[in-house]
């Protein structure tokens, strides 16, 4: 089987294809402002590289676009935030906790509506559709294009999350709509969190979801193509451009089990350092230690399942000031070589100072031959320690582990840190997200309301139907591995109702013979 | 008469840790809670303890707490107007006004319930409550084993709606016909407690635990600025017990009369490979079973804790594959008396067994 991985980081743009377990070629090409021309030109050159074209069976691309925008506090769409519940929760309204310069980025309006549930589905109190009416023309008349809506126990009822959306619909029929329910579970504040992110992210997951198809379809590919998730399996492209935060971690967990498959090794902490960031994470049994219960994203509570990771704004195209000394978190990302100095820029990045020391032969070095010795010195130091500092914060014991470093940006990395054994560079390390993206599994999920079933019937039957949406999916029956389960009993429905979420993950199948063809002729 | 002393924003974020390890899985996460209190104290207000021995006989002492099913409070979240309405009406009823506020429960939320009523009334709160801990039901108090009276009880809702009971004929009819109203209101409500009087308090109160609950969110943010092991370090500091280590395989759960209750089962990872905990819970968690044989029962206080970053985890946010420590802290000695026993003993709770302590 042939797949093909890309990972979109905010810097570079890599391809890989895969034939069963081999790596057979491998590109990095950096990422353009409009992102297709990147992938189109990774794909050129990698299915130049491994003529003849032999068919391929699936493209998988990670991006940590929508992870860059939150951290980096850009391209982020402002968002109109309607909570209904009403009297209740009024004292923590929506973006209560989140950071203030994030909050001031993307608070629109804030509506907040007599409504919403209890427990057993009886209302709190009615829902104010006139209020919602009044709310849909405020939204218009301010511009915002996204909304977030949270009702108080949607999980459970859905009715004024819905019925919210259709007022909306009529009064700004452009809007894009996020609701709580479909994303989240029982937590008003980190489901609406949850929905708050998604919103401001969806006008750049429309906008990216089609660069992608758009290069695919450059590129002369027919092979179906997938968005990678944040627990290591794929979405098709058209589900995912509407839940952008489903993808939030994908990058750093592509690049951990990428960088499990190409070390072989499978307990192990992992540093990739990319353009704009560096991950860090914990590799046990050949997957990312998952994060318990809440989870930040760019300073966001929120209930996601993710690994657990140590974001950090430093990478190859960190930008460096020394009065006073500062490496990152804003970084050139994908003009590093036009604006880095050894590329004839004259933005000094991260990149250049380790190009001045010796540690990795770039571009030209004469452009960098009058920075000063100390200087060097002292920003190495600082990306040293940034980085001892946070390896040391993800061990969870004393004793020594082994270190991979992966990423563009790996050169860094010192080789010698405390608490770690050694420091492992892999082959195609440069490459391991895009590697972990062609290895993504596929997944099924249910997620329903089973009726006079007893609790473990109702969980064995949402597991088949999970199995079954997974094999549909492309997955390998024999692989298939239950990753959650969730129930939810609903006391106000009769006949002993449970709310059960069941997801499975397998490896994709072999499809051969099923077309999904090659390139057209050049 | 001894200066109050003032409470400053990092201690109450260091009671927001230590009271949710005290919850024992129940009480509610105080994440809630302290985001109320952050806003009251952006916006300047200053909460000040009281000792309990400063308190005069006859003080008057309102005892509150947010009662409910925690999971319910994951949506209706609590309100720092809610709770001191259950205060103020409290006082209308009984036309005095109260000294001080005092917790009911240190464990989970209701550690900060009094600050959020007593930085809206400006009134100190006592550095005391009744149970040491979390509990999920009303007449398991120190309180209640000391046979004070249990009336009257004022139980306010968002939706202005309240209840007063008046009287009660026992401790377990003021739990029926107050959780009753709870139940009917949404399992969610303001209470405030029957009064209590300064001598009361400092007779019959399990003392100094707001203090304590500091002390130990203070001793987890120690450890993990010195990257020490967290759950070491309050073993090390409440005198505790590590049972069990694993990951959680199954959960079940069901929202009844106004409870939380289930079931939870551990599968063991390292030491503990190829053994299995048993967890129950009624909001918090009750009894745990080591292979099917009683391993620790209520009252000693069982902990949950995220195995890497030593934060307790609720009975409400257990979820399949996290790995767990089960951690067992000693119970403060009133619940360990025979007439303690008789009401937050594992037969309260519906298990035939007889009260052993790990710690015994």
């Amino acid at each position: 089987m042939r797949r093909i991985g890309i990972d979109v980081g905010g810097t570079n743009t890599d391809a890989v294809l895969l034939d069963g377990d081999m790596v057979v070629h491998a590109v990095k090409t950096p990422t353009t402002a409009d992102v297709t021309t990147g992938i189109t030109t990774a794909l050129c050159e990698l299915l130049a590289a491994v003529a003849p074209a032999g068919p391929i069976d699936a493209v998988m691309i990670g991006t940590t676009r929508f992870t860059n925008a939150v951290v980096q506090r850009r391209d982020l769409t402002r968002v109109a935030a309607v909570r209904i519940g009403l009297p209740a929760s009024a004292s923590l309204p929506p973006f209560v906790d989140w950071p203030e310069d994030l909050a001031a980025l993307v608070r629109g309006e804030v509506v907040m509506l007599e409504g919403g549930h209890e427990y057993d589905g009886q209302p709190i109190v009615p829902f104010d559709e006139t209020g919602m009416r009044d709310a849909a023309r405020r939204i218009q008349s301010a511009g915002i294009t996204s909304v977030a809506i949270a009702s108080v126990f949607s999980p459970l009822n859905a009715e004024c999350e819905t019925r919210a959306a259709a007022i909306l619909r009529q009064g700004c029929p452009d809007a894009a709509v996020t609701l709580s329910h479909e994303l989240g579970r029982i937590g008003l504040l980190e489901r609406e969190n949850a929905t708050l992110l998604n919103a401001a992210l969806v006008g750049l997951a429309r906008q990216t979801t089609n660069a992608f198809t758009e290069a695919l379809r450059a590129s002369g590919l027919a092979a179906p193509l997938y968005l990678t998730q944040n627990d290591g399996t794929v979405m098709l492209a058209a589900t995912a451009q509407a839940f952008p935060v489903y993808s939030f971690a994908s990058g750093p967990t592509n690049s951990m089990r990428g960088a499990a498959f190409l070390s072989g090794l499978s307990d192990a902490i992992v540093i990739d350092v990319g353009g704009t960031t560096t991950d860090i994470g914990s590799l046990r049994r050949g997957f990312p230690r998952e994060a318990n219960n809440v989870v930040d994203v760019g300073g966001v509570r929120t209930l996601f399942r993710m690994p657990d990771l140590l974001s950090l704004g430093l990478g190859g195209g960190s930008l460096v000031g020394d009065d006073p000394l500062r490496v990152g978190p804003r970084s050139v990302g994908y003009r590093l070589v036009d604006e880095s100095r050894v590329f004839g820029g004259d933005t000094l990045t991260a990149t250049d100072v380790a190009v001045a020391a010796g540690l990795i032969e770039l571009g030209d070095r004469r452009r960098v031959a009058d920075l000063p010795a100390d200087l060097v010195k002292t920003v190495l130091a600082r990306i040293h320690a940034t980085i001892e500092e946070g390896v040391d914060r993800m061990k969870t014991d004393a004793r020594e582990e082994p270190l991979i470093a992966v990423g563009g940006g790996c050169f860094l990395v010192p080789e010698r840190l405390p608490g770690v054994s050694e420091v492992v560079h892999v082959r195609h390390q440069a490459v391991a997200n895009a590697v972990g993206a062609a290895i993504a599994q596929v997944s099924g999920e249910v997620d329903q309301i089973f009726q006079n079933l007893t609790r473990d019937a109702a969980i064995v039957e949402a597991r088949r139907i999970a199995e079954q949406r997974a094999v549909a999916g492309g997955a390998d029956r024999a692989t298939l591995q239950v990753v959650e389960v969730e129930d939810l009993p609903l006391a106000y429905l009769p006949g002993n109702s449970l709310r059960v979420r069941v997801r499975v993950v397998g490896d994709i199948a072999e499809r051969r013979g099923l077309a999904s063809m090659t390139r057209e002729t050049r | 008469m001894a200066p109050l002393r003032p409470v400053s924003a990092e201690e109450i974020e260091s009671l927001a840790i230590g009271a949710w390890i005290l919850g024992t899985g129940g009480g509610g996460s105080p994440y809630l809670a302290l985001l109320n209190m952050r806003a009251l104290y952006r916006q300047g207000a200053v909460v000040s303890l009281i000792d309990p021995l400063d308190l005069a006989d006859d003080d008057l002492v309102a005892v509150v707490s947010n009662m409910g099913a925690p999971l319910v409070g994951q949506e209706r979240l609590t309100d720092p107007r809610t709770i001191a309405r259950a205060v103020t009406m409290m006082e209308e009823y009984l036309g005095r006004r109260f000294r001080a506020i005092m917790s009911l429960e240190i464990g989970g939320g209701n550690a900060i319930q009094p600050f959020m009523a007593a930085a809206t009334l400006d009134r100190p709160v006592v550095d005391a409550d009744c149970m040491g801990r979390a509990f999920p039901e009303a007449q398991m108090t120190s309180f209640a084993i000391h046979d004070l009276c249990m009336y009257p009880l004022m139980l306010v809702d968002v939706r202005d709606n309240a209840v007063v009971v008046a009287r009660a004929a026992s401790w377990k009819w003021m739990e029926r016909l107050s959780r009753t109203a709870c139940v009917a209101v949404g399992s969610i409500a303001a209470t405030c407690k029957a009064p209590r009087t300064g001598k009361e308090v400092r007779e019959c109160g399990i003392l100094y635990s707001t203090s304590k609950a500091i002390r130990l969110g203070q001793t987890v943010q120690a450890a993990r600025r010195a990257h020490r092991d967290p759950i070491e370090a309050i073993i090390e500091a409440e005198r505790g017990q590590l049972l069990f280590t694993g990951k959680i395989a199954d959960v079940a759960r069901r929202a009844t009369e106004g409870f939380m209750r289930g079931t939870a089962r551990v599968d063991g990872l390292g030491d503990c490979r190829g053994q299995r905990f048993a967890l129950a819970f009624q909001n918090e968690f009750a009894v745990g079973w080591l292979d099917g044989a009683p391993r620790v029962m209520t009252p000693d206080l069982i902990c949950v804790m995220d195995t890497v970053s030593g934060e307790a985890i609720g009975t409400e946010t257990l979820r399949y594959g996290q790995r767990v420590s089960v951690v067992v802290l000693p119970a403060p000695p009133i619940l360990l008396t025979p007439k303690g026993l008789e009401h937050v003993g594992p037969r309260a709770f519906g298990y035939d067994l007889d009260f052993k302590s790990v710690f015994a």
